[in-house]
């Protein structure tokens, strides 16, 4: 089985031994900090900018995004189990966490949803004031890779549920959760600097 | 139906070198409307008070002069070498996504067609390349011209990040073996720079343009001064972009002609590490001097110093670079060629360009030419006189490989001294010009203020510019009629797109190479060691990557995904919806068939 993953994963000798799929998306996360740099670099640039409207303190509900965040991060936990059962060609464990990980994510980008309904009933929009403006860009552009993921790991859960996820694939199923883990950490960084350093 | 067949071959091409012929002329036709629309400013200019041209068409003359020079012409004529060359330097079949290599060129035709489309509904963007907020507002701005100027750069920007992921990948891992980093041709080692600047800097430009398209679609208040918004956001996100695409359109020619020089000196390229770590550290620089842009905004004596200083730093490893390419000549046996003629252009104008670069470092200064026809003329020199001469050394000295014909060496002098004297006589005036008060961006002036002689002069010279242009494209289509036929290595070359026939066979390496030295060729020729044998495998045998119609598919998507934001909501989810299907059928093309 061993040989079989070497196989797949080396159909070519490269250079440096890794694959490059996995390089290239290496390069594309390097991308993707600076732009999300640039979005928080501008949450902070207008933080406490914004001459009327609702501020952050008065909306932002802390421990309801505490649980969403809790459930994010324990999505990366999911998605560990979901590469692991995919490397040893564990059928039951692929269908089971490749599911488990999008579902997760699911539940994160609801909360999201009510978060954005229920701001936007207390009068927090995207036109009302720089807040508004930085705080749905920033994190609707958050959101959106989350709902890239979810979809994407979904995809995979399809394939595993057709039986054509082997170990051969397990590469893929890595690059899904580089970027799965990649959207965990970014959440970390704007949790923190936009609710816990208001 | 073979023509059909030849057609839907380049539509659905995944071979590099296609690709690079594709990308090649379609920049090039690109720069020829920029050209024209560059002819256009300087007629209008050649007279005071003339009324050829309005205000307003001048405002999206200027504009789209900026914008198609930068992203539509001098950036895809490096992808072009970048496509056609850097496999066959490295010794490589193909590059590592060879389908995504041709989505990005299909990302890149339609957003260029997209951009320039804008000129038929009497829209073309005029709020100047960098289009400073709040300009670009709804308030200033009510006309569709910056719709389609920030969702056409969007377009390109995704162009630009995909080719760069792209080449990363084949430059550090298709090497072929013993073509170790210290062994790669400098050209490909300044691409492999570019890329990183690439997938570095257009981020914050992404980003800039997207809340630039809230504040115009949705009504936000980013660049709003009167809602608290600070239109100097935009200035540095923008040249946070801005600065390092200045080195993404330098770097590339500066690999040019480390290539060029060498070959025609008959020498190796002299300090060919220090010119390495020079590009590196030109590149790390780039990221710390982009308020050197902003000097007159008041940003403070501290940053002005910080930025200043950076500024002046890069000057160090741009002058290390031209000291070497000057002791490459020293002691050569040189032989005077075209490629060689345009290579040495760019080292002399380039270095104009590159002192009153230096000028501009020192805020005070910078704070007189602002604006002026001064840095006009800077500009132009780093960009016509630096990139453009080092593109043209590159065509010259690469289009017997491309196009396995020879080009005529007496024409190709005719247009380089034409271009040289033509490129000298439009810019050098713009020098006095800017002393003498001219700003830029004016549609017409008053007469009696002494800019009549120069602004004329320019006008001519520009002229000039242009008949250099049409002997070169007269060069090109004799060779490609009646030209003579390329050996596989004309210019006596020192790297390995030179062993291989003119042009290269679809696989390129009936075997692949095997490196043992940084001038391989040369090594080989000069009989210090046998050439590679070539294996008797027979070159069917050799698997290349199928071609595939989805790139087109999901560039066709995301072009018509921008074009709905200007038209109708439908449009968008249409396009969203072949964008989404297309990516689905690339991402399992080959699970189904053939492993790939």
């Amino acid at each position: 089985m061993i040989a079989e993953i070497h196989a797949g994963a080396h159909a070519l000798p490269t250079s440096t031994g890794l694959d490059h799929r996995k390089m290239g998306f290496w390069a594309f996360l390097g991308s993707e900090c600076m732009f999300f740099g640039s979005l928080i670099a501008t949450y902070m640039v207008y933080k406490g900018k914004s001459p009327s409207g609702p501020q952050p303190h008065e909306i932002l509900n802390i421990p309801l995004t505490s649980i969403s965040t809790f459930v994010l991060l324990m999505s990366s936990l999911l998605m560990v189990l979901a590469l692991a059962a995919v490397q040893r060609g564990d059928r039951l464990g692929a269908k089971l966490w490749l599911f488990g990980t999008p579902f997760f994510g699911s539940i994160f980008l609801a909360f999201q949803v009510y978060e954005f309904t229920t701001f936007v009933h207390e009068g927090l929009t995207l036109q009302v004031n720089l807040f508004g403006g930085t705080f749905f860009v920033l994190t609707g552009f958050h959101g959106a890779h989350v709902s890239v993921g979810v979809v994407w790991l979904l995809s995979l859960w399809v394939m595993a549920l057709r039986n054509r996820l082997t170990p051969v694939d397990a590469t893929i199923v890595e690059i899904a959760g580089l970027y799965w883990h990649f959207v965990d950490i970014v959440w970390i960084v704007i949790f923190t600097f936009v609710y816990l350093l208001q | 139906m073979s023509r059909l067949r030849r057609l839907t071959g380049w539509l659905t091409t995944v071979d590099h070198k296609r690709i690079g012929i594709l990308y090649g002329v379609s920049a090039f036709a690109f720069f020829l409307i920029g050209g024209i629309e560059a002819l256009l400013i300087r007629l209008q200019l050649a007279f005071p008070r003339d009324s050829l041209i309005s205000a307003e068409t001048y405002n999206q003359l200027f504009t789209m002069h900026g914008t198609t020079m930068i992203f539509l012409a001098v950036m895809p004529l490096s992808s072009a070498f970048f496509n056609f060359l850097v496999p066959l330097m490295i010794g490589a079949r193909d590059v590592a996504f060879p389908r995504l290599n041709a989505l990005s060129f299909w990302i890149f035709l339609f957003g260029g067609i997209f951009i320039n489309a804008s000129f038929l509904f009497g829209a073309a963007p005029n709020a100047g390349w960098f289009g400073y907020a709040n300009l670009t507002s709804k308030t200033f701005s009510e006309g569709q011209n910056l719709d389609f100027w920030l969702l056409g750069l969007l377009v390109l920007g995704a162009s630009s990040l995909i080719a760069g992921f792209n080449f990363i990948v084949t430059i550090v891992n298709m090497r072929a073996p013993g073509m170790t980093f210290m062994r790669l041709p400098t050209f490909v080692w300044m691409t492999l720079i570019t890329q990183f600047l690439i997938i570095l800097a257009f981020p914050p430009i992404t980003v800039g343009l997207i809340l630039l398209g809230f504040d115009r679609f949705v009504g936000t208040n980013f660049y709003n001064p009167a809602a608290g918004g600070n239109p100097l956001l935009w200035q540095h996100l923008f040249w946070l972009f801005g600065h390092p695409e200045v080195y993404i359109l330098i770097l590339p020619p500066m690999g040019i002609i480390s290539e060029v020089l060498p070959t025609f000196a008959r020498k190796p390229l002299f300090g060919y590490p220090v010119v390495i770590y020079s590009g590196i550290l030109i590149a790390f620089f780039g990221f710390g001097v982009w308020s050197h842009h902003m000097f007159t905004v008041g940003l403070g004596p501290v940053a002005d110093s910080a930025f200043s200083i950076a500024t002046m730093l890069i000057g160090i490893p741009t002058g290390v670079k031209i000291f070497n390419w000057l002791a490459t000549l020293w002691g050569g046996r040189i032989r005077f060629q075209t490629p060689l003629y345009f290579a040495l252009g760019f080292i002399s104008m380039f270095l104009i360009g590159g002192l009153s670069g230096i000028m501009h470092a020192s805020p005070p200064v910078d704070m007189q030419q602002q604006d002026s026809y001064f840095v006009v003329a800077h500009l132009h020199y780093v960009l016509v006189g630096g990139s453009l001469f080092g593109l043209f050394a590159g065509i010259y000295y690469w289009w017997p490989k491309i196009a396995g014909r020879l080009l005529d060496e007496r024409l190709g002098r005719v247009n380089f001294w034409l271009f040289f004297i033509g490129f000298n006589v439009a810019f050098f005036p713009m020098h006095f010009l800017g002393v003498m008060g001219m700003p830029r961006r004016i549609y017409t002036y008053a007469e009696g203020l002494n800019w009549e002689l120069w602004n004329r002069t320019s006008t001519a010279g520009a002229f000039l510019l242009g008949v250099a242009i049409l002997v070169f494209l007269f060069n090109a289509l004799v060779s490609l009629r009646r030209g003579a036929v390329a050996p596989a290595d004309p210019w006596d070359g020192r790297t390995l797109e030179w062993s291989i026939p003119s042009p290269p066979p679809s696989y390129n390496f009936a075997e692949v190479p095997i490196v043992k030295s940084r001038d391989e060729l040369w090594a080989q020729k000069k009989g210090r060691r046998s050439a590679v044998p070539r294996s008797e495998a027979s070159p069917e045998a050799i698997h290349l990557p199928a071609p595939s119609h989805y790139p087109i598919v999901v560039a066709f998507g995301i072009i018509t995904l921008a074009a709905g934001a200007l038209t109708h909501l439908w449009v968008s989810v249409a396009g969203a919806f072949l964008m989404i299907y297309g990516i689905y059928r690339f991402a399992f093309e080959y699970r189904s068939g053939a492993h790939g």
